[in-house]
């Protein structure tokens, strides 16, 4: 597998990432520089978490906008694997890769902490490592997580299984208490209609070593692998 | 000539924010406030002298960037 | 010479006095110059002899702190501290306040508190790699208190998430009299190679002195000087000259300045913190015995017709100055356009030893540079030294409300509630390299890529600061050197941050005094030297002082993390040990304050030997696994330090065997050189113990759901768990 991530002048969770996806593949994946317009053919592209401009207009606006994004666009059409992970999502929602939209946190305070998630199908390029309705356990680190779509479109996005992940306790249920940030349905990632591009705001890079407290985020990038080898 | 864009959340979309701003009007003993929303105003100036033209540039601006319009509204002044 | 460019404004004493220049050090600038000063040249006067940038009151006894060690490669004089950690690799770190400025705005003064101490870090050569905030705050029920707390952590996380480096540690104490003055000190630490250290001393005639980063504005005008003063009910009115924070532009110029590091164009570099360009520009040229000409035109501006006065006074975050190789400048200039910084040429270095700063063509300013850092006051202010106070008798307390009940309050009170609230808003894994997060003895760091890591945490008990100054120094020191060893790391520095009231009240300046007498003797004894640090005076408002608050920042090393443990209990059946002498000090204890309501008594003792003694020996079994989990014990004593180990593994214990001390003292008393800690074989740890002359004892084992204190007094976790962890959420929403 070959894999790029986009890095654009304030991500960062790209070192991160790229850790992480270099201890799945066994080699260096490619960093792609946010002013390229044009990079080598890979399998996957990542949209790393960060502060990609300041986000200071809303969270990956302007990000979405940049030049690199277009050649994203134009391969995530072709079929090309697309992963946003936090800031990355909220650059998928506002490209419309990926539908809804990510407001502030209900309670409006910034979140850092672990959080499980409910994987909702292994049926993905994602999560074929993980078992369907596994609850598995992943950091969250966000201002702007609380995702939002109109009855309409979650109503189209439950219908498709275009739900990746959500907040559930440590046993797996769906509970309100077990909701960070205020998302509809405790929707903590979504895909696109052909389950190719993930957004999702939960960052399984942070937690894909023992050393750091946990290694449920490991079978994400080893799954990905695997299905893109 | 310059440009204001003033950006709101669409009815029905959740403000966390402008509850908050509710909730401590209250506590500050403003009563009676309701329905507060909150949003923000962009200022710029531009080059561009015809108004129709103008409004139609930063109606594109709006969509393309200054608003999110999966959630949010917008409405553009113009001063000469 | 012109004095056209809005330098017209005539310079008396009386203008000096206004730029908080007394009328002896007015004299001594007619003494240098030769001839009346301009506004502008006054004004850089003002700000380089402030107390923010001269330490005027405080040199005199910060030089008896010891700086030296095989482990120091740089002590304090430099931006920040630089400390060898071995495989080629350095660490380099710094504490410094934003109190002034975080009162008056809180996001923003806390925000641009974060900005600046990574300048101080990165401006070496170093990449950030952990950032740590001591904060304290006024009476919980004071009507500001729950609007600054909610602020500065906003604040803190704002900056410190958006530039994506983790906030792994730190403290949150409230108390009265940080009701008018707040703390927040800000520490970052970072890695460089061993040979790519950076410095700011310039020299070299005609090398070119390069402005990078942000415009310049006519923000943080006389931040320096306002740090200065003491605040009256005027204070909010200064609002204007509070900077406001880019963290984004951090990130770039983050970015872009080790990248130029990476190659060989710089001579020096320094960030333009308080006092701007001017302190900045000073500095260079007087630590590398040059002068400077700087071309003020050149200095890119956010704002039209900004006087020289202004640019030169301007504290606009996120800005640089360095000194390129000649024929470097193309090569810098291509990388801060990469990053999308601006990049000036603004002047070059001379051989005058003078300043000369040029506007439109006319030379605006002529100062010496020599003569005005080394002339600047130095005063060796009247102290008065703290009256010593008596021990308390623990049979003279009132009849106690039983260990458990007294528990569950301290657990629940302002000083010792779960911070989870704080520490949650601030982003402690970016980098995923944090190995120890937030709310244990210290936050560890793995040093990227390798199994190495750098143990931190900062430290400081003001009540002891103010019962007795000298033990309270002490104090700080020997916490801070715990809390690095609990872990298993090796302590290596600290740097210090000096908070105290106004030094011209001499029972101030003794606090002063004493607190140094006291931290310099635990260095000493602990081989923890000061290898940076910060002083922030005239904490005071309407004539009430802060608490004396020496925070003390220590980093650590461990070589091992396969070796490195916590204070989570491990699980069931494990022995209870706990390692130091237990006589049940409760003079100036957290118990006597909040349970007794009573804030009487001396500090507890501080035997340096013992410190030593016990730590060392500690820290040698966590490395051969004769201790599974560790916890210092400071506030609260022992009942706090077990709840806390209980509550982080979620496991009950029982230690209700019975003791010689009576219980209040035993399970409350805050003696120092102590650890709790468990151990798989306990025979073996209590032998060792034996053999290395440090007192030890079995308490008992971990297992259950609840703590069993001593016959009968027991509470169950979970009701501790509510009492601990929800205080400070449920004050936060107004309910506390």
């Amino acid at each position: 597998m070959k894999a790029a991530v986009i890095v654009f002048p304030g991500s960062n969770c790209d070192r991160d990432v790229q850790v992480a996806l270099r201890k799945a593949m066994g080699q260096e994946p490619l960093m792609v520089w946010h002013k390229e317009t044009d990079f080598d053919a890979v399998d996957l592209i990542v949209l790393p978490g960060g502060f990609s401009y300041g986000d200071y207009l809303r969270c990956g606006a302007i990000a979405a906008n940049s030049p690199v994004m277009n050649e994203v666009i134009r391969r995530a059409g072709k079929g090309v694997a697309v992963l946003g992970i936090c800031n990355g999502f909220q650059m998928l929602t506002e490209t419309g890769l990926v539908p809804g939209t990510l407001m502030r946190n209900a309670d409006l305070r910034y979140i850092c902490r672990d959080v499980d998630i409910k994987v909702e199908t292994s049926q993905s390029l994602f999560t074929a490592k993980y078992e369907q309705d596994q609850a598995i356990r992943i950091p969250v680190a966000h201002h702007d997580g609380n995702y939002f779509a109109d009855d309409d479109t979650l109503a189209a996005l439950e219908d498709r299984g275009q739900v990746a992940f959500r907040y559930c306790d440590a046993k797996g249920n769906v509970t309100p208490e077990a909701n960070p940030n205020g998302s509809q349905r405790n929707i903590a990632g979504v895909y696109n209609e052909t389950k190719t591009v993930l957004g999702l705001m939960p960052h399984p890079e942070r937690l894909a070593d023992p050393k750091l407290g946990g290694s449920d985020g490991k079978p994400f990038f080893d799954g990905l692998v695997e299905a893109l080898s | 000539m310059k440009a204001r864009v003033h950006v709101t959340l669409k009815n029905g979309v959740l403000d966390p924010q402008g509850k908050a701003i509710q909730q401590a009007l209250g506590a500050l003993g403003f009563g009676g406030v309701d329905d507060v929303r909150q949003g923000k105003v962009i200022e710029f100036s531009l080059q561009e002298a015809d108004p129709a033209k103008a409004r139609a540039d930063v109606e594109a601006m709006c969509q393309k960037l200054l608003a999110n319009t999966v959630i949010e509204n917008y409405a553009i002044e113009l001063d000469a | 010479m012109s004095t056209a460019l809005a330098n017209q404004q005539p310079v008396t004493p009386e203008v000096a006095r206004e730029h908080g220049l007394s009328a002896a050090e007015y004299d001594l600038i007619l003494d240098i110059m030769g001839r009346e000063p301009n506004l502008l040249e006054l004004g850089i006067f003002s700000v380089m002899w402030s107390e923010h940038c001269s330490y005027k009151s405080s040199k005199k006894w910060l030089k008896t702190l010891p700086t030296k060690g095989s482990q120091v490669i740089k002590g304090p004089g430099e931006n920040a501290g630089v400390v060898d950690i071995g495989e080629g690799l350095t660490a380099i770190f710094k504490m410094e306040s934003h109190n002034h400025p975080s009162f008056i705005e809180p996001y923003q003064g806390a925000a641009t508190g974060v900005g600046g101490i990574l300048r101080d870090v990165f401006t070496m050569g170093a990449r950030p790699v952990a950032n740590l905030n001591a904060l304290r705050f006024g009476a919980p029920e004071h009507p500001k208190t729950r609007h600054l707390l909610a602020g500065v952590v906003a604040g803190i996380g704002g900056y410190g998430n958006c530039v994506g480096v983790p906030t792994v540690g730190g403290e949150v104490n409230f108390d009265a009299r940080y009701n008018g003055n707040i703390l927040v000190n800000a520490m970052t630490v970072g890695i460089a190679p061993a040979d790519r250290i950076f410095y700011s001393a310039a020299a070299g005639v005609g090398k070119p002195v390069v402005y990078v980063g942000s415009k310049t504005g006519r923000d943080g005008i006389h931040g320096a000087t306002m740090a200065s003063a003491e605040f009256d009910d005027d204070s909010e009115e200064k609002r204007p000259t509070v900077q406001v924070g880019d963290p984004f532009t951090e990130k770039l110029l983050i970015e872009a300045c080790l990248e130029l590091m990476a190659t060989d164009a710089i001579v020096a570099i320094q960030d333009m913190g308080a006092a701007g360009l001017t302190s900045s520009s000073f500095e260079m040229a007087s630590k590398g015995g040059s002068g400077v000409e700087l071309d003020l035109d050149k200095v890119p501006c956010r704002e039209d017709g900004m006087t020289p006065y202004e640019m030169m006074l301007s504290e606009s975050q996120e800005r640089m100055l360095m000194v390129l190789q000649p024929g470097k400048e193309d090569l810098a200039r291509g990388i801060f356009e990469k990053w999308d910084l601006d990049f000036a040429i603004i002047g070059r270095l001379t051989d005058s030893g003078r300043m000369v700063l040029k506007m439109h063509g006319q030379r605006v300013g002529d100062l010496p540079i020599d003569p005005l850092a080394e002339a600047s006051p130095e005063y060796d202010r009247p102290w008065q030294p703290t009256p010593p106070r008596g021990d308390v008798d623990a049979a003279s307390l009132k009849a106690g409300i039983g260990a458990a009940e007294a528990l569950k309050r301290l657990m629940a009170t302002p000083d010792l509630c779960s911070k989870r609230w704080v520490w949650e808003q601030y982003d402690h894994m970016v980098m995923a390299d944090t190995v120890a997060r937030p709310g244990g003895d210290a936050a560890v760091v793995r040093i990227h890529e390798s199994n190495r890591g750098l143990a931190m945490a900062s430290d400081c008990t003001p009540r002891y600061c103010e019962a007795d100054p000298e033990r309270g120094g002490a104090q700080a020191v020997a916490e801070s050197w715990r809390n690095i060893t609990a872990v298993g790391a090796t302590p290596l520095a600290v740097t210090d941050n000096m908070n105290f009231g106004n030094p011209e009240r001499p029972e101030i300046m003794g606090q002063f005094v004493g607190c140094i007498a006291g931290m310099k003797a635990a260095c000493e004894a602990l081989d923890y030297p000061v290898v940076s640090g910060n002083v922030s005076l005239y904490n005071e408002t309407n004539g009430q002082a802060i608490l004396p608050t020496p925070v003390i920042g220590g980093v650590g090393l461990i070589d091992d993390l396969d070796r490195l443990v916590g204070a989570a209990l491990p699980g069931p059946d494990q022995a209870i040990v706990l390692i130091g002498e237990t006589r049940g000090h409760l003079g100036a204890s957290i118990y006597l304050r909040d349970i007794e309501g009573n804030d009487a008594g001396a500090p507890p003792p501080v035997d340096l030997a013992a410190e030593r003694r016990h730590g060392d020996f500690v820290r040698a079994q966590i490395r051969a696994g004769g201790i599974s989990a560790c916890h210092d014990l400071s506030d609260g004593g022992l009942a706090v330090g077990l709840a806390e180990m209980a509550l982080a593994g979620g496991c009950g214990a029982d230690i209700s065997a019975a003791q010689n001390t009576p219980e209040t003292a035993w399970l409350f008393g805050e003696d120092q050189a102590r650890y709790l800690v468990t151990s798989p074989d306990a025979e073996a740890l209590l032998a060792a113990a034996g053999d290395a002359g440090v007192p030890a004892v079995l308490l008992g084992r971990s297992g259950g759901d609840r703590l069993i204190l001593a016959a009968g007094e027991a509470i169950s976790l979970a009701e501790l768990r509510r009492a601990h962890d929800n205080w400070l959420g449920d004050y936060m929403a107004g309910q506390g």
